[in-house]
């Protein structure tokens, strides 16, 4: 048989437009199909969302008892051990005996001249000496410890909350030498014997991760306001710092507010009315 | 004059290297079945049919982790009208909610493949709480 090289040239045009065309087609027509492709992700319609997330801690209205339920409240609602907590020996024969120097903390007390150290003053009020102020992480703007995690295990999410995802931490504690607040722990060993009592809505860690504050994300996915700001009788408030009309910001506006450590840069999301 | 040597030898090797086949010619256990939970049974359908689920649910878990703590989205309207939590342990419409036991179903397999996931270290089972 004889081909010209025109007809060749034909032949050879369709088949290289076909070669190039045909994966295009497979792919817009398997894209519909597929299971997966059907399936979506969305959000709980009841979820409360914002621009970036913050918390406005009243100092006035923080009492020894309030600071405690607060702190508690936290722990129960996110599984963080206590290392103080006499193991179960039953549950657990094998639990080594514990450094009670130890610990691992998302929301606590501290004193005025370590929550501020740049604001310590001789003549500072009296009152302020004997507050219990909160501490917490911060949610930072510009957060050193996200710059700092090699795994993205701690990132910032969209809405401002600096999260970890716990299944990707590798415990280098980069994170725990970036954060100028210290409002991260690492766990050194199984935290579950030091559990009191095991919250069935939240996981617990394992050995060798490091944790902090969440800002409670996850009772935000189902509505919920964050478990300190719930017991907080008022004390605490979380909204939207972007949102002009958010009770945060109207806060914000009436009284003069003072946050951790601003000359760092790493702009806090926590403030604390005076 | 060597010939039978080198037969020999190559006997020998062949037998040696399908040892792993011959080893194990008749001598294993069928492979078990997962238990379903009364609940499970009621619910009839999963998150994806029954074989997809099989071969392809650490994805799915690995997807659904990343809605959940990146994009913080949780919930998930599957291909077949059913909607979930996404979670493994957490709520009535999760994982655990429905499989409520996961010696039954999780560990049988997992064990019987060699497979050993850590999610257990993390995530609780309400038997372990109340136990």
């Amino acid at each position: 048989m004889k081909k010209s090289r025109r007809s060749f040239l034909k032949a050879a045009g369709v088949s290289a437009l076909g070669i190039g065309v045909a994966p295009a087609i497979q792919a817009v027509a398997s894209s519909g199909s597929t299971p997966a492709a059907l399936a979506a992700k969305t959000k709980h319609p009841e979820a409360l969302t914002a621009h970036r997330w913050g918390m406005v801690i009243d100092t006035s209205k923080i009492t020894d008892e309030v600071a405690e339920n607060i702190v508690h409240a936290c722990r129960k609602a996110h599984n963080v051990p206590d290392l103080n907590h006499e193991p179960d020996p039953e549950k657990y024969p094998k639990t080594r005996p514990v450094n009670h120097n130890q610990e691992v903390k998302w929301i606590w007390e501290e004193h005025f001249e370590s929550a501020f150290p740049d604001k310590e003053d001789e003549f500072l009020a009296e009152r302020f000496k004997e507050l219990p102020f909160l501490v917490t992480c911060n949610h930072c703007k510009n957060a050193p410890c996200v710059q700092a995690c090699p795994t993205q295990a701690t990132f910032k999410r969209e809405d401002g909350i600096v999260l970890m995802d716990f299944h990707r931490c590798i415990g280098c504690r980069f994170c725990m030498a970036a954060c100028p607040f210290g409002s991260r722990s690492f766990n050194f060993r199984d935290p579950r014997p030091f559990i009191e009592e095991i919250n069935p809505d939240f996981p617990t860690r394992s050995k060798g991760v490091v944790e902090k504050c969440n800002l409670c994300a996850e009772r935000l996915a189902k509505g919920l306001q964050p478990a300190c700001a719930d017991v907080s009788e008022g004390a605490i408030v979380v909204g939207d710092l972007e949102d002009p009309n958010s009770e945060v910001r109207e806060l914000l506006n009436e009284k003069y507010s003072i946050r951790r450590k601003q000359e760092l840069g790493t702009e806090p999301s926590v403030y604390y009315i005076m | 004059m060597s010939k039978n040597a080198i037969i020999a030898g190559l006997a020998a090797f062949v037998i040696a290297a399908l040892f792993p086949f011959w080893f194990n010619l008749g001598g294993t256990d069928a492979a078990p079945e997962p238990e379903l939970s009364a609940k499970a049974k009621a619910a009839g359908k999963c998150v994806l049919d029954k074989y997809d689920m099989r071969a392809n649910h650490m994805s799915l878990l690995d997807e659904w982790r990343d809605a959940v703590v990146r994009d913080a989205d949780r919930k998930y309207d599957a291909a077949n009208g059913k909607q979930f939590q996404m979670s493994l342990s957490t709520g009535e419409d999760s994982c655990l909610g429905c499989h409520e036991d996961k010696e039954k179903f999780c560990d049988k397999c997992h064990t019987y493949a060699s497979v050993d996931p850590y999610c257990w270290e993390c995530h609780t089972t309400p038997k372990e709480i109340n136990q």
